[in-house]
């Protein structure tokens, strides 16, 4: 009998020193497909390998992370330790007290010049939507991609030409919500950019954005995932359609489909890192972060993926593309050379008018 | 062992027989019942619980209580009627209140969820949380009035008076196009916000055509699989079933491949000459492509308790009527159709039900009219995250479907349903 006890006693000492000995592991969400990729080589890979003890396991759950997390910190057990989210979520998350509250300069390196992060990010980033949980890591836009073989002589250049159906004719693809979309109908109808959120604000300027749409209406295929516009691009199904720049990078440079972008007056938008209120692994996720959203990582991210990194000393770090060797500076939407009109949504406006504007614009969608 | 008197029938033991096979049934319905108490514990925990908790929150209202618990109490003794604007203590409290929020990152929800009732409320927190946390003592109510003159609003005052309660309807009324006017009576959302009604509506009668057209689709082809020889009629139930295992989402993507304007069933018709390059249909993004993809995906559900019910009518009756008389059409009609309704029934009531909560399909090819209801809860729950709402529109959805069980018990009645 003593045996049977001091060999189980053995075991589970052996058990215990397994356990301490165990990788830690650090649950992170992201977005999945092409985007997850470009983290997982320019910043999981090499923290794993510089920290043996953590390992990163990757979450595909895009936007369904804002209801996880939410479920998640109502039960009390939180299993999620980082999130890639937008902007927008983030201000929600932030609001709803899902995610920790960030300070810039303790959890953040600097940059290599000494620059500390909160100079360093671009301005007003770190607080979008005056909160203080969100650490962007790219710019990414919204904006227009057209078939080159659609159109005989001119080609589309412009945003007005978006909504010119006689000089060119075919199916437009626009995203299934308000955002961006009454943007952009005000600023076609000649409403000056500065002004677009003031009119949004009364009835006569959703009217006024409504019936810009009205004129594409019948023309238009409402997208609801960011896969779909490149997809409806290369089947020919539309002639022009509002996508996510990564996604038309990679049709165009990588799938090598006959699709070139229109830039003017793409929509800004930014996606970071929150970190889930009452995760289990604070510190580790501090570490891990620190690394990730420093100078080089965000700047090696583009060699991936064309979505600009969200620092200053990044910009002059993005070199070429990994596999294909073409110059991304080019493909960024952060490019002085493309961002020569640029939307910048205000999300302090929509955190307001989200829910009427989503209601006004779904029965705009069913009239 | 003395000889029993009366002439009652006694087991072995002298009991009555009587109360032994009582008693023996007894214990074989308990038997039975812990057999089944693994499934209640699960089907309690795991379900009926889960709903009843997310159905609350279409009711749920602590938030504001909760946030903001001392503006909350103080606000009761306001009466909008007579004042304009509350009290200089109901201005301390809720200045102390927002102090305590900002702090504990708790101010936000508060906003968001007046937000629901007001645009601009979301924005007006914010910017008080920041301002209010500067505020060290009297005059509350002009120091806020001076962070944001919509604390002089008596508009805002009475959102927050309405919405201090533990209740609310504020996510019922949203749901079926009403709100609270300001001065708390139930009015019809301005007409550009009416979205849900019609919603509801189109679910509805779209999901009773696919209803139909499943049945009309799925009764030739039960009627086939049930009374050709086993040989054909298995092959034939391969056919069937082969599409049924097939992921959704490729079943839903096959037709977007073969109905788009560039799809296959354009190009054939167009190399045909029916149609001229620049006049082709368009067959999905709309109300046409939810239709075919959500009948394709459904038709199963009607084809299998058909043939389940057919395969059971002995051929022997068709030939009855036929010897005594019948047309082989009044045979069918009044001999074979009568004999299926239990499977009609269980077709169309699953056929029904399941596509008034689909949200996948039409999401993917719904396109700007052919969206469902769900698709509205999906995007509450997962992107909004107004779950008060989206539980407001599931709760309507669920008695829509029981009143409609209900009905359909009254009309055929549920007994005679058969599932398989």
């Amino acid at each position: 009998m003593k045996r049977v006890w001091s060999s189980l006693a053995m075991v589970a000492a052996l058990a215990l020193a397994a356990g301490s000995a165990q990788a830690q592991n650090l649950n992170v969400v992201s977005w999945g497909g092409a985007y997850t990729a470009s983290q997982q080589q320019a910043y999981h890979d090499p923290y794993m390998a510089a920290n043996p003890g953590v390992k990163i396991v990757n979450h595909d759950l895009g936007s369904g992370a804002l209801a996880k997390l939410r479920a998640e910190v109502e039960s009390g057990k939180v299993t999620l330790d980082l999130i890639d989210m937008t902007a927008a979520d983030a201000i929600i998350a932030c609001d709803e007290g899902l995610v920790e509250p960030i300070e810039p300069d303790t959890w953040l390196a600097a940059a290599p010049d000494g620059t500390p992060a909160s100079k360093d990010f671009f301005a007003g980033t770190l607080t979008v939507g005056g909160t203080n949980c969100f650490i962007p890591q790219i710019v990414y836009s919204t904006t227009f991609g057209y078939r080159t073989d659609a159109f005989k002589g001119k080609q589309p250049s412009s945003l007005l030409d978006v909504f010119d159906l006689k000089a060119f004719p075919g199916k437009r693809a626009l995203e299934k919500r308000p955002n961006n979309n009454m943007e952009w109908a005000l600023i076609a109808d000649g409403v000056p950019a500065k002004d677009v959120y003031k009119m949004l604000s009364t009835d006569e300027g959703v009217a006024r954005a409504f019936a810009k749409l009205d004129t594409i209406k019948d023309q238009v295929i409402w997208w609801t995932k960011g896969a779909q516009p490149p997809q409806l691009l290369a089947d020919g199904e539309v002639v022009i359609a509002s996508a996510y720049n990564g996604r038309l990078f990679s049709a165009i440079v990588e799938k090598k489909q006959p699709i070139a972008i229109v830039w003017d007056w793409q929509a800004f938008d930014l996606d970071g890192w929150v970190v889930p209120k009452g995760g289990k692994n604070l510190a580790a996720v501090k570490k891990y972060v620190r690394f990730a959203t420093d100078t080089q990582r965000l700047a090696d991210q583009a060699k991936y993926i064309s979505y600009g990194p969200a620092r200053h000393s990044s910009a002059g770090l993005v070199g070429k593309h990994a596999k294909l060797g073409v110059d991304m500076k080019p493909h960024m939407p952060t490019s002085p050379e493309n961002s020569k009109t640029v939307l910048i949504s205000d999300y302090v406006w929509w955190a307001d008018h989200q829910a009427e504007l989503n209601d006004k614009f779904n029965a705009w969608l069913a009239k | 062992m003395p000889t029993p008197t009366d002439d009652v029938m006694r087991t072995a033991d002298g009991t009555p027989l009587k109360i032994s096979l009582q008693r023996a049934l007894v214990r074989s319905r308990l038997r039975a019942l812990v057999l089944v108490l693994p499934l209640l514990a699960f089907v309690l925990v795991f379900f009926l619980f889960p709903i009843g908790h997310m159905l609350f929150r279409s009711v749920d209202n602590r938030i504001v209580g909760s946030v903001l618990p001392r503006t909350a109490v103080a606000i009761q003794d306001w009466d909008p009627d007579r004042a304009k604007l509350p009290d200089e203590a109901v201005f301390e409290a809720l200045v102390r209140d927002i102090q305590t929020a900002f702090k504990d990152r708790t101010l936000g929800r508060v906003g968001r969820r007046l937000n629901y009732e007001k645009p601009g409320m979301s924005s007006l927190f914010r910017k008080s949380g920041r301002g209010a946390a500067r505020i060290t003592g009297a005059p509350y109510r002009d120091r806020m009035i001076a962070i944001d003159k919509r604390w002089g609003d008596s508009s805002t005052w009475r959102l927050i008076h309405r919405e201090s309660g533990a209740l609310t309807s504020a996510y019922f009324l949203a749901a079926t196009d009403l709100k609270l006017s300001e001065r708390g009576a139930i009015v019809r959302q301005p007409e550009p916000r009416r979205i849900y009604l019609t919603l509801f509506y189109r679910t509805l009668w779209m999901s009773g055509l696919i209803t139909v057209l499943c049945l009309l689709l799925g009764y030739p082809v039960s009627y086939l699989l049930a009374t050709l020889p086993l040989r054909i009629s298995n092959l034939l139930m391969i056919l069937v079933l082969l599409p049924f295992w097939t992921s959704l989402l490729v079943r839903t993507t096959a037709w977007i491949a073969l109905l788009q304007t560039e799809g296959v069933l354009n190009d054939i018709m167009v190399f045909a000459g029916l149609l001229s390059e620049d006049g082709r249909l368009q067959m999905i993004h709309n109300k046409f492509g939810t239709v075919v993809a959500m009948v394709h995906i459904l038709l199963p559900f009607m084809i299998l308790p058909l043939y389940s019910v057919m395969k059971t009518i002995p051929p022997s009756l068709m030939r009855a009527a036929r010897s005594l008389g019948a047309t082989p059409f009044t045979a069918f009609v009044r001999v074979y159709m009568p004999n299926t309704v239990a499977g009609v029934g269980a077709g169309c009531i699953m056929v029904f039900i399941l596509s008034i909560g689909y949200y996948i399909t039409p999401a993917l090819v719904g396109g700007r009219t052919g969206t469902f209801i769900s698709n509205f809860i999906a995007l509450h729950v997962g992107e909004t995250l107004n779950w008060g709402l989206a539980a407001a529109l599931g709760a309507l959805l669920l008695g829509l479907v029981l009143a409609l069980y209900l009905i359909y018990d009254r009309i055929v009645g549920v007994d005679n349903m058969k599932l398989g």
